[in-house]
């Protein structure tokens, strides 16, 4: 208790006899101005940029996409909310289900091939897709250990820019964003992709049918 | 011992690893016969450079970003206490613990506590300024507590028995052939084929650093942001190291500086887009990672924040100075230094280098710190540093402050007049007169005999001798500038009875440049 009292008083003393700071300017841009295909194409371009995967598909032909990017994999997990449909199409992988309930061991996580999940919003300008830990999204650990991502953003929720994604998040949820898979750029900054997260992201953006 | 009058002291100085253990002159002038470290740094630093100039401007509205982003850090500093009081409350009420801490002795102790409580000797750990400022590693490896850092750069400098040049390549140093000597050294099952090929070598530190993750029980980490709204933390990176920190221990540690607090949740939409673009020189960083306390099985059980003051108190205490507390730790202002750029950051001798370390570890530690009073005359004052800053810290402004600080501080230490004092006496001698100035510039031709053929002068005699120690200054010019003011003059008096006044005013200056 003590430190905590110190501190606040010495900012106390010395902040003592200024003006309060008022009236904060946002003229930054707050708001984009494309349409949905706009928005799809220039995602795409930055996941691509980042050496990720993309397809861009009809609701029809998900689950076809999704058994494509599988089709290496022997084991994948997914989180419990995710629709069912989805991971139908894997015929050749064991299916492991991760729910709060019965939280799948991270050693079982470490020999699993594949994760599969849905996301909550995408920012386009950034090429950022950010999971926020509801059923359809899982804990995080389902998506950082697996060596592969597989990723479903439904066209609906993305956004052009930040500004825009942050009143469509809520803060308490636990948050992953990611832009390309993992990387490094620390040995003479030549980048290197995959070192500790995932090394393969594979996105599949999907359109309104 | 102090007399309590009631009356909290406001000067507690910032401790741990502040210091520069010896004049950034003399360091500077060792580091710059490094032509390896020079060479390295030049790449690395005009390659952020480039990156970064690309991404910025690409966003219509990255000025915008940018006053908001320094205007928002104004407001978090004026109003400090009540953010602080309101972070803590959201941490807590979400299964978080808060410990406060005055300074990094104290900051050491509570981490350390910590890990005892749980009983563990090894704990993984992100890259952070705040644990690298108290010197939290070497602190628990003194107690037998072994912390690896996973960062990839810090594992390098950490394995070669190093110290981090850079804040956000830390390894800038090091070339590959370097760190593929220090894996097959260090690594227990590193490869004795291990090439160069950085590949090869990330992938060497994955297969380390992977059974280290899957089997800590204690994570240590920074934080980049704290929101006060909210009780949001957030750390921003790029390799998942920091992702398999936060999300798999059991525990997980957290040491932010008090400064790190932004007010609300859509203040995270400005600064997440000026930290990445101004750091990497990338649109957004591949990871981050924001958690608020508990949240049932996803992720650690008991979340602990150490907040830390550490000379954050006092650099708040200093108006003009206060501003350099908005530092979001991208490293822009290195990456444009031309100081920084020649000599590396190991000659700043603290923890932060660069523009922002000659302004940051004086004021945590106070200007009258040994050698840490010399960092503020670190610099061209070009100014690059200002433009470069994603929330526009005078960095140039504040250094002169400092050195006027300095130089209060060293008279009112000093009984005998300085050479400087002599040689500052002794100009304003000469310039307050027109007559006494012209005498001494009589005194030039003198000046050019001193210089060598090549006209510059490289050593001087007497007082004026601290100043050639460091650098060469071009010999006087032939004749003053009053003296060639004087015969234009004349020149232009001769030729005014065939002009008129006219020409005259729009005639351009004849002298000749360039000599
Ligand atoms: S002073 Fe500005 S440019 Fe330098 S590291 Fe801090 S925020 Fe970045």
């Amino acid at each position: 208790m003590g430190a905590k009292e110190d501190i606040l008083s010495r900012v106390r003393v010395a902040l003592q006899g200024d003006a309060p700071v008022t009236d904060i300017p946002r003229e930054y841009r707050q708001s984009g101005t494309m349409n949905q295909d706009q928005l799809i194409d220039h995602l795409t371009d930055r996941l691509v940029d980042y050496k990720a995967e993309v397809k861009v598909v009809l609701a029809t032909d998900l689950q076809g996409a999704i058994a494509e990017f599988l089709a290496n994999a022997r084991s994948v997990v997914v989180p419990h909310g995710l629709d069912a449909e989805w991971i139908a199409g894997v015929a050749d992988a064991d299916v492991v289900t991760d729910s709060p309930e019965a939280p799948v061991p991270v050693d079982q996580l470490n020999a699993t091939d594949a994760v599969l999940t849905s996301s909550a919003v995408s920012v386009a300008e950034s090429g950022t897709i950010i999971l926020d830990g509801t059923p359809t999204q899982g804990r995080r650990a389902i998506s950082l250990v697996p060596d592969q991502h597989v990723c479903v953003v439904p066209a609906s929720t993305i956004v052009e820019i930040l500004p825009e994604a942050m009143p469509r998040l809520e803060p308490s949820h636990p948050q992953t964003w990611i832009s390309g898979p993992s990387a490094t750029s620390d040995i003479e900054l030549e980048r290197v992709e995959g070192v500790h997260g995932p090394r393969r992201l594979s996105v599949i953006i999907v359109k309104d049918a | 011992m102090s007399v309590n009058l009631g009356i909290p002291a406001v000067r507690s100085s910032g401790e741990g690893n502040l210091f520069a253990h010896e004049k950034f002159q003399s360091a500077a002038k060792r580091e710059l016969k490094n032509e390896q470290l020079r060479a390295n740094l030049r790449h690395a630093t005009h390659t952020i450079r480039d990156k970064r100039l690309n991404v910025v401007s690409e966003l219509p509205d990255w000025e915008e970003l940018r006053e908001s982003g320094s205007r928002i850090k104004e407001n978090v500093m004026a109003r400090l206490p009540e953010l602080l009081e309101q972070f803590e409350a959201a941490f807590t009420a979400r299964g978080g613990v808060i410990h406060w801490a005055n300074d990094a002795t104290e900051a050491n102790a509570i981490v350390t506590s910590l890990i005892r409580a749980t009983g563990e000797t090894e704990v993984v750990k992100v890259k952070s300024m705040a644990t690298q400022e108290i010197g939290l590693n070497e602190h628990l490896e003194s107690l037998g507590i072994n912390a690896i850092e996973t960062d990839l750069a810090e594992l390098i400098v950490q394995l070669g028995h190093d110290r981090p040049s850079h804040i956000l390549v830390p390894a800038i140093h090091k070339n590959r052939t370097q760190i593929r000597d220090i894996f097959r050294a260090e690594i227990p099952n590193a490869s004795p084929d291990l090439t160069d090929n950085p590949k090869e070598l990330a992938a060497t530190a994955r297969a380390y650093l992977r059974e280290k993750f899957l089997n800590a029980k204690v994570a240590i980490s920074g934080a980049n942001f704290g929101i006060a709204e909210t009780g949001t933390l957030g750390v921003v990176e790029s390799e998942g190291n920091g992702r398999m920190c936060l999300t798999l221990p059991e525990t997980l540690i957290t040491v932010m500086g008090i400064e790190k607090i932004l007010p609300r949740w859509e203040d995270l939409g400005v600064f997440m887009q000026l930290l990445p673009r101004s750091s990497t020189g990338e649109r957004m960083n591949p990871y981050s990672s924001l958690w608020t306390g508990k949240n049932g099985p996803d992720g650690p059980q008991n979340i602990h924040l150490v907040m830390l003051d550490n000379g954050r108190t006092r650099a708040l205490a200093d108006k003009n100075g206060r501003s350099a507390l908005h530092c979001i730790r991208c490293s822009a202002c290195m990456n444009v230094c031309p100081v920084y750029e020649r000599t590396g950051g190991h000659a700043y001798g603290s923890t932060y280098p660069g523009p922002i370390g000659a302004i940051l570890s004086p004021l945590l530690t106070g200007i009258t710190a040994e050698e840490n009073s010399s960092l503020p005359y670190a610099s061209s004052l070009c100014g690059a540093c200002f433009d470069a800053c994603p929330v526009k810290i005078n960095i140039p402004e504040i250094l002169v402050d400092l050195r006027a600080q300095d130089v209060e501080a060293q008279h009112s230490v000093r009984k005998a007049p300085t050479e400087m004092d002599v040689l500052m006496k002794g100009a304003s001698w000469a310039l307050s007169s027109g007559t006494r100035l012209k005498f001494l510039e009589k005194g030039l031709p003198a000046g050019r005999l001193l210089a060598g053929k090549d006209q510059r002068i490289s050593w001087l005699p007497g007082i004026a001798g601290g100043w050639t120690s460091s650098r060469d200054i071009p010999a006087p010019p032939q004749s003053s500038f009053r003296d060639q003011w004087a015969q234009r003059e004349k020149f232009q008096k001769s030729q005014g009875s065939q002009q008129s006044q006219q020409s005259q005013a729009s005639q351009k200056p004849t002298g000749k440049q360039g000599e």
